[in-house]
């Protein structure tokens, strides 16, 4: 086997083009192998995306915190008469505004999808039909358990990852978005702004008591997602081969290597 | 059709003066959520209206909405029963039984062809061609479609024959079925609860005799009017819940000041009912004033729901009955577990590879030498 290592700095007419599995799988157009030849990065994060990303990050947090506590409250506190006391309110108030930032902020993001770049897009499609993206996402996999020395190079999210956002954050918050509303709308009552968009999930799901179960499961798998995401994004930030927490804070993605795959 | 008397000229021969009639009128006026204005629409309807023949019929029930509905106070049961409607088939109140209240059944559907209201009390079993409830020697499923074919319209009274209720619960033996989900081809108001409160009943009941249409009714069928907002968005004991105080236990010093029941599994925040503004016994209390939480018994299938002391459902889909917290909790541990063995794994798999790499140049350096 030839071990000579081609790398994509030196002019090489004969070399392939670079990240073969990460042009294949839809996540590095040439504009970006264009870069990587003379920058060594990539942009792949535009501002949207990483306001985004942060303020989403803070209201998950504090949604799941206060959410929590909605479904289980704190002891009882006897600071003042009931009149004069809002705790439990506060606490709800936090929730419904936190949902409603989310979920504009979710608006905005998914408006930006059509102007942004094409790594603005990727958490809104999943390109299963791709086979060498199925494949890629075996040998990521793969990776995890593992089985291979080392994974490839990725300008947008690998494969594995790409399919977390779709199915947590895409459709996941999605599905809280609509069960959180709908929830509120009752409270909203019936004929209000909530109701008319969202009052036809509880006709739905028939039972206001499994409507609020259906959504604290929600909450759950975005416990489950966020600590699968922190995990790997530090995780693949020391032992892949490109750059994972930096790209999100600058939107630049850096390479540890200079091999063409 | 015959002469029918209206309703005014039974209150007058049963010896309701005038002033009681008004009085009357302006109390169903409220209950209904109307203004002053209507009141003389009402007592106009009331003067110059035939009444309206209605057939009540049980399916699989526990009579619960009939002990209900006796004990109305406005308007008075006897008044709805005796005078307003007719009340042509009723197998527990009417005075004949046997052949003769079968004949009575037929006779008032023959008569009033189109133009009676079926109130379905209990629903009918589908199991066994509907084998576990029979009427007059037939299953109640054949009564319940012969008496809807020719009816205005139904009225689906309590949680059985709204959503099912106890007979349905799982695992449903006998199929037991609400009525809407037998009944196609009619327009049904849901009065669910178990049972519906008594001035629910017989205002839904006025509504459509006084105004000739069935009251606006929300996604689910229900009469808005009753059924629009949750105990909990009119609940006595609600600015407990905002503030944050809540009852810890059934003894605590938090039950005896009235402290809000949400911890307790009330289930006031996902129930549709007027409990908590009309009450219930002429107004005297309802569940949270007597201390206990609302058990969502108005709620499609409230059986089902796991506890009536807790406010998640039991998901029964993974072989044993769990909450979502219990879920949760299971998964996340799970998941902490793995990620750690997953960092261990990693930190022992690039040690590994540190050292292969360095023996492997030691070897080099052998050879080299």
């Amino acid at each position: 086997m030839d071990t000579e290592i081609v790398t994509i700095h030196v002019p090489n007419p004969n070399a392939p083009t670079p990240l073969e599995a990460s042009r294949k799988t839809g996540t590095a157009r040439p504009e970006d192998i264009e870069s990587i030849f003379y920058k060594t990065s990539v942009y792949v994060y535009e501002v949207p995306v990483r306001l985004w990303h942060w303020l989403n990050a803070a209201m998950i947090f504090l949604l799941i915190g206060t959410g929590y506590l909605i479904a289980r409250p704190l002891p009882t506190m006897e600071m003042a008469e009931a009149t004069d006391q809002f705790v439990f309110g506060y606490i709800r108030f936090a929730h419904f505004a936190a949902g409603q930032v989310l979920t504009v902020a979710f608006a905005a993001r998914i408006l930006w999808a059509f102007f942004g770049n094409v790594h603005s897009r990727q958490m809104f499609k999943l390109p299963v039909w791709n086979l060498r993206w199925v494949r890629e996402l075996i040998y990521e996999l793969k990776w995890y358990l593992f089985l291979v020395p080392e994974p490839r190079k990725y300008v947008g999210h690998n494969p594995l990852a790409h399919a977390a956002m779709f199915f947590f954050i895409t459709l996941g918050m999605s599905f809280m978005i609509v069960t959180g509303f709908a929830l509120y709308a009752e409270g909203a009552g019936q004929g209000s702004f909530y109701d008319t968009l969202f009052g036809w999930v509880l006709g739905l799901v028939g039972n206001s008591q499994r409507l609020h179960t259906l959504h604290h499961l929600g909450m759950w798998s975005i416990v489950i997602f966020t600590i699968i995401h922190i995990y790997a994004a530090v995780r693949e930030d020391i032992m892949s081969r490109q750059s994972m927490i930096s790209t999100i804070v600058s939107g630049w993605r850096t390479f540890k290597d200079d091999r063409v795959e | 059709m015959p002469q029918i008397e209206t309703f005014y000229d039974v209150m007058r021969r049963q010896g309701i003066t005038r002033r009681s009639f008004m009085k009357y009128c302006s109390l169903t006026a409220a209950a209904l959520g109307l203004g002053p204005s209507f009141v003389p629409k009402i007592a106009h309807a009331m003067e110059t209206k035939p009444r309206t023949p209605v057939i009540w019929v049980h399916g699989l029930e526990c009579t619960c909405c009939s002990e209900s509905f006796i004990r109305a106070a406005h308007p008075l049961a006897k008044d709805v029963v005796l005078s307003m409607i007719s009340l042509d088939y009723d197998d527990t109140l009417m005075a004949a039984a046997g052949h003769q209240a079968e004949a009575a059944l037929m006779d008032t559907i023959e008569k009033y062809k189109g133009n009676y209201i079926l109130a379905v009390e209990g629903n009918p079993p589908l199991n066994e061609d509907g084998m576990y409830c029979i009427i007059g020697g037939k299953p109640f499923v054949e009564q319940l479609k012969m008496a809807a074919e020719h009816a205005k319209a139904i009225i689906s009274w309590g949680a059985c024959a709204s959503y099912g209720c106890v007979q349905a619960a799982a695992p449903n033996p006998t199929r037991a079925t609400p009525v809407h989900k037998v009944i196609l081809d009619k327009p049904i108001i849901k009065v669910p609860g178990c049972p519906p409160i008594a001035e629910v009943m017989t205002g839904v009941i006025t509504y459509m005799l006084t105004f000739d249409r069935l009251p606006e009714l929300d996604r689910q069928g229900r009469p808005a009017m009753f059924y629009s907002q949750r105990i909990h968005d009119k609940c006595y004991r609600r600015p407990h819940f905002d503030a944050g105080q809540f009852v810890e236990a059934w003894d605590d010093d938090y039950a005896k000041k009235g402290y809000c029941l949400y911890k307790m599994g009330c289930k006031g925040p996902t129930t549709y009912n007027a409990c908590s503004t009309v009450r219930w016994n002429e107004g005297v209390s309802f569940p949270i004033q007597s201390g206990h939480g609302c058990i969502g018994c108005s709620e499609d299938g409230f059986w089902d729901q796991g506890s009536f002391y807790d406010r998640l459902t039991k998901i029964k889909q993974f072989g044993v009955e769990a909450n979502a917290d219990t879920i949760g909790l299971t998964a996340v541990g799970a998941l902490g577990a793995g990620v750690a063995a997953h960092i261990a794994a990693t930190a022992l798999k690039s040690a590994q590879k540190k050292s292969q790499a360095a023996n492997a140049a030691k070897t080099d350096e052998k050879t080299e030498a």
